[in-house]
């Protein structure tokens, strides 16, 4: 077992799987030379030469419509967009036609790839490349949204994504790449698409997050046990979509108290999601109105002041309390 | 039927006035006034200067990524002095010497690469528009400024920037398009500066030249020396003549070399060798240009040791002027403004929320 970072992570899943499948290919800008902008790719190239690693010219819709292409004929593409601030040049081939083409072709064709985003803001980067908009794609019907928070599950579900008959789209924390590491095991994991994991256990409340803010919602909930001796269960969804009922109305119909936390804007947000979901499984088990802490509904602000978009551990603490309010 | 060709009478032009020592070919000098000269040779030294200050600051945590200009300063001040103050200029994000040109303030530029969103502000009367990251994002709106001049008769064109990898975008293709059949007064500068990112020009697109792409769409399409401002300005000024005449758009690579990296958090080591730096650093368009104002005795050497003085001193000024600046610019709850003419009542409440959420935490 070896401790690595995020991009280790997703570098080990992608070099393993490209060694059982030689069906794998990798493709994006900057991917192959450069070894990617954020090195998730390094020493592809190297190992699997130019047909399988492909640097690709800088168009992001043929890099996501070759993918498709590519897909529908029996190759296995991971492609990446460099920023998800620059995927919506190839929304149309994702939404489209990756979504669609098994649902059109009534199951003659299926796309078996997976788009890889670095998401989130964080590290004061500059405009376009702080954004966390996954609800543009789990609002998508025919796409998977996955995100990691970490290492070890980064690689798992990365492998899952890699081995799913579908179109999966992968964001990755980018504040979380390199934040921390964690040991990872040599030999093969996979987690479930559509499964969540309880990162933290406790009866009291049910704080729902994903990506770079499990992190946050952890160590907010550390300090509602210490100050206040709530003992909050923190689901980390790992799947946007599609989502995991089961997990979230088990917590809900044991705590009945329930925060929300991502960074994405407020409005229409994968909370508003979730919310509905809770209403429709578990409505009457609640004994107070749910809370969302999240970013707000404007163009996430230049970093100088991307840290007061991006819920803190203090505003999460706040949203709790109220959560816990009779 | 037949086969039979179609003949395509085309060719793309290619044109260097200044040489690498910077001697001119006399009958192509375009015969620039001195006060313009003058202006073109500070602009990109001060454009040069700022970068080298910028990339210091930038490693000493005071500002964050920047996309220096450095080794393109003459594409971008030729192409710009050859326009006048009223037309529009639309960047992609590598502009800083065509920004210094058109009167952006150097702490409005730091300000914005300092992460506050009010650097981004454009001053009064500048038709410029904000930078775009996503490559190739608005060359689409230039021809639809340009278009609109056409409409309310304006005798304004539209110069636009972008580089070798954007010409691989749809937008790119679909702009160009655009333009032409609707005979926009549009002027394309292409900084083909080798390198998007880790992938060189030859890698980019297998065409020949980046210029004849224009010839696809029916438009003229020109490659020039991009290190020499001489034959950038004359191109250009060629092209403005033709847009303002109602004879329609124009394509212009400029051959430059991206001498710095991508941005600050490029690391060219990884995918260039330091003897093809060395061999652009010898085509390095600011000596080039200042042997030419010298060998014109319009510029001397103690003239440049002066103004080297001087531009050190307002580069350094512009960032004091930052620093007082960013104190005063606390406040988060702006990152409300400017999302609608009116912001409608949820986004109030979610700024009240902000609001009140920093008093209680002494925010």
């Amino acid at each position: 077992m070896a401790e690595l970072t995020m991009v280790q992570a997703i570098n080990l899943a992608l070099e393993q799987e490209m060694e059982k499948d030689d069906s794998v290919h990798v493709l994006g800008e900057d991917v192959g030379v450069d070894g990617g902008v954020f090195r998730v790719t390094d020493g592809l190239l190297k190992k699997f030469g130019e047909d399988r690693v492909m640097d690709t010219p800088l168009a992001e819709s043929a890099i996501v419509g070759m993918s498709v292409g590519m897909a529908i004929a029996g190759l296995k593409p991971v492609c990446e967009l460099q920023f998800s601030g620059f995927s919506y040049f190839a929304f149309h081939q994702l939404e489209g036609q990756a979504a669609r083409m098994r649902w059109r072709t009534r199951g003659r064709y299926n796309v078996p790839m997976v788009c890889r985003i670095p998401y989130g803001g964080g590290v004061r980067a500059l405009e376009h490349h702080s954004e966390s908009r996954e609800a543009y794609y789990a609002h998508t019907p025919g796409l998977k949204m996955v995100i990691p928070s970490g290492p070890r599950n980064a690689r798992a579900l990365l492998v899952s994504a890699m081995r799913d008959p579908d179109p999966v789209i992968f964001f990755e924390g980018k504040a979380i790449y390199r934040a921390f590491r964690e040991e990872v095991p040599d030999e093969e994991e996979t987690i479930p698409l559509g499964e969540s994991q309880i990162a933290r256990e406790g009866g009291d409340l049910t704080m729902i997050t994903y990506g770079a803010m499990t992190h946050r919602t952890l160590e907010a909930a550390e300090k509602l046990a210490e100050e206040d001796g709530i003992e909050a269960e923190v689901i980390d969804l790992l799947s946007i979509s599609p989502l995991d009922d089961e997990k979230l109305s088990e917590s809900v119909r044991k705590t009945g108290r329930v925060v929300i936390v991502h960074e994405a804007h407020r409005s229409f947000g994968p909370g508003a999601e979730i919310i509905a979901r809770i209403n429709e499984k578990s409505f009457y088990y609640l004994e107070a109105p749910i809370q969302r802490v999240t970013g707000y509904d404007v163009i996430t602000p230049y970093f100088a002041r991307e840290q007061d978009y991006i819920p803190d551990v203090a505003r999460i603490i706040t949203g709790a309390r109220q959560a816990m309010a009779d | 039927m037949p086969r039979k060709k179609i003949k395509l009478e085309h060719s793309v032009e290619y044109l260097s006035i200044l040489d690498e020592k910077g001697k001119p070919d006399k009958d192509l000098d375009p015969k620039i006034d001195k006060d313009t000269l003058l202006r073109m040779h500070r602009t990109m030294l001060l454009s040069r200067r700022f970068d080298e200050y910028q990339l210091r600051w930038q490693k000493q945590g005071r500002i964050g990524t920047f996309a220096p200009a450095k080794g393109q300063e003459a594409s971008q001040i030729g192409s710009i002095a050859a326009v006048e103050d009223d037309d529009w200029m639309v960047p992609s994000f590598r502009e800083t010497s065509v920004a210094l040109w058109r009167g952006t303030p150097m702490s409005g530029l730091l300000l914005f690469n300092a992460g506050y969103n009010e650097g981004g502000e454009i001053p009064e009367g500048q038709n410029d528009l904000p930078i775009s990251i996503p490559v190739a994002s608005q060359i689409t709106e230039a021809v639809g400024i340009a278009y609109a001049m056409k409409m309310q008769k304006k005798d304004r064109l539209v110069v636009s920037y972008f580089g070798d990898g954007a010409t691989s975008e749809g937008d790119f293709h679909e702009a160009l398009n655009f333009s032409q059949v609707f005979n926009t007064p549009n002027i394309f500068i292409c900084q083909n500066n080798q390198w998007a990112i880790s992938v060189p020009r030859e890698q980019q697109t297998e065409s020949r030249t980046l210029a004849q792409k224009a010839l696809a769409y029916g438009m003229p399409g020109i490659q020039v020396d991009g290190n020499d401002p001489l034959a950038v300005y004359t191109a250009t000024r060629e092209a403005a003549e033709r847009a303002r005449k109602g004879d329609g758009p124009t394509l212009i690579e400029c051959v430059t070399y991206r001498l710095s990296v991508h941005t600050t958090a490029d690391d060219p080591g990884k995918y260039r060798d330091e003897e093809e730096e060395e061999k652009w650093e010898e085509r390095d368009p600011i000596p080039r240009f200042q042997q030419y104002l010298k060998d014109r005795r319009i510029l001397r050497k103690k003239d440049i040791d002066a103004l080297e003085k001087e531009i050190d001193d307002e580069v350094k000024s512009a960032w004091d002027e930052v620093e007082e600046q960013i104190e005063s610019l606390d406040d988060p709850l702006v990152m409300f403004d400017h999302l609608f003419e009116e912001r409608p009542a949820y986004l109030e409440e979610q700024r009240q929320t902000m609001k009140q959420y920093r008093e209680d935490n002494d925010g």
